[in-house]
């Protein structure tokens, strides 16, 4: 039987986190380079342009692609055959420490959010979850380094079953419209639709993990993807929100089974620095 | 786009000169803070009218950079959202800052001070970090120490590109009529 331990966790981290604060995923950065190359507008082909050079300078340089290197999420998946040994998240915070001091990235955490906001000055704690899979086999990593500007913009919505499809549509709009310049576009849009309140913003989060190089399989989620995306990027906002043809380079839509009385809506803003990986543990 | 060569201090002639949506390139000092500093300064300004620290007739850069790498004083440098900072530029442009940098839609309050005090916003491009980085040529740091990342740095640029967010006249790069 496959076994996770917390060292397996903690190796992780430590291999992953420098290279996702210095290297922008491949997926992320060939939808930059293509928005690059088909942007009519002016100002947003010079910021596009210095997003690509940005991602270059930081891959060569081994420098962070952005000053927030964020906070640290974790998600173990595991399938019904693997063994979790206790508690595997008991070093997380021990090796987010270790790699944030080692590769000189900033430290973007406060010890209580209302009551001591004095820096922890190593970037813990980070934030850890489980998740089972049905599927035999899968150990898997999940890991993001969350920017703070893009979460800010980011929301849970209680809409009413009978707002339907085009309440989601107007509430990811009305969101992208509010907060895309405070958000670093092009974004990459994450969307939850479903389940209850505290589990909806957790499923925009994970679906900021799908890459952006991989077509969705589900033929409706991935048509109502599209649908958001080419409404999303005919507001016409922009790179840097100054105008341009392309305001989002991708959107990830999650649904789940929900109450008869529930339409839960969950937006979580991914910036252009979409620094997250997936690990086969 | 052709690009405007600023020197800074950015003098009021020059802060007139602008309008929103101009690419500018800035070389001189510039001042680095943002959230839990700028409550910091505003409870050190007190009544006072003279801001402390030289801040009088210079930038503040809305930033929180990474630590010094590759040669460089910071690994990467950018602008953090400029709206959580609204609660206190109207006072510190009363107080004589010239202007601000930084990212996102600014409050009306923060449009109209900029008409009044003849003040300029300008945006520079968020998640272009390390690019901007290559911009600093030094860092020295000034006060707020224990803030770490937060604390307040004069640092110096060259050729560092912007646009112009918000000029004298209250006009606003997001919202230009194009």
């Amino acid at each position: 039987m496959k076994v996770v331990s917390s060292n397996t966790v903690a190796d992780a981290l430590l291999l992953y986190i420098p290279r996702l604060a210095t290297i922008l995923p491949h997926d992320v950065f060939d939808e930059l380079v293509a928005a690059r190359d088909r942007e009519t507008h002016e100002r947003a082909r010079i910021v596009l342009d210095q997003l690509v050079k940005n991602a270059q300078i930081a891959d060569a340089d081994r420098v962070p692609i952005c000053q927030d290197t964020g906070s640290v999420w974790v998600c173990l998946e595991v399938g019904p055959d693997v063994a979790i040994n206790g508690n595997v998240f008991s070093k997380v915070d021990d090796a987010v420490g270790d790699a944030y001091r080692n590769a000189k990235l900033r430290k973007s955490m406060v010890h209580d959010a209302l009551f001591d906001r004095t820096n922890t000055e190593t970037n813990a704690p980070a934030f850890c979850e489980i998740h089972f899979s049905p599927t035999p086999g899968v150990a898997r990593l999940h890991i993001m380094l969350k920017g703070g500007g893009s979460d800010n913009a980011s929301r849970v919505v209680m809409l009413t079953p009978n707002a339907g499809k085009q309440g989601v549509i107007d509430t990811v709009l009305q969101c992208v419209k509010e907060k895309a310049a405070n958000a670093c576009p092009p974004l990459v849009v994450g969307v939850g639709v479903g389940s209850t309140f505290d589990k909806v913003g957790g499923m925009a989060k994970r679906a900021l993990m799908r890459p952006l190089n991989k077509p969705t399989e589900d033929p409706q989620v991935r048509a109502f993807e599209q649908e958001l995306l080419e409404a999303i990027n005919a507001t016409g906002i922009g790179a840097g929100a100054l105008g341009g043809d392309t305001t989002a380079l991708g959107v990830r839509v999650a649904t789940a089974p929900c109450h008869i009385a529930a339409l839960p809506v969950a937006v979580n803003m991914g910036c252009s620095a979409m620094r997250r990986v997936t690990v086969e543990l | 786009m052709n690009y405007k060569d600023i020197t800074l201090p950015l003098s009021k002639v020059d802060a007139r000169s602008l309008r929103a949506g101009e690419a500018c390139r800035l070389t001189g000092p510039l001042f680095t803070l943002r959230d839990a500093g700028h409550q910091r300064l505003l409870e050190e300004l007190g009544k006072s009218t003279v801001l402390p620290y030289g801040l009088s007739g210079q930038l503040i850069f809305y930033a929180g950079p990474t630590p010094e790498k590759a040669g460089r004083p910071f690994g990467a440098i950018g602008p953090t959202t400029a709206s959580r900072m609204d609660f206190a530029t109207p006072t510190l442009l009363s107080r004589g800052l010239t202007g601000t940098i930084g990212k996102g839609v600014r409050s009306e309050e923060v449009r109209q001070a900029c008409i009044d005090y003849s003040s300029v916003y300008f945006v520079a491009t968020g998640g272009a970090a390390a690019l901007l980085a290559q911009h600093v040529e030094s860092c020295e740091t000034l006060a707020y120490d224990d803030l770490g990342t937060e604390a307040l740095r004069k640092i110096t640029v060259r050729d560092f590109p912007v646009f112009v967010g918000i000029d004298t006249l209250g006009q606003c790069i997001y919202s230009l009529d194009e």
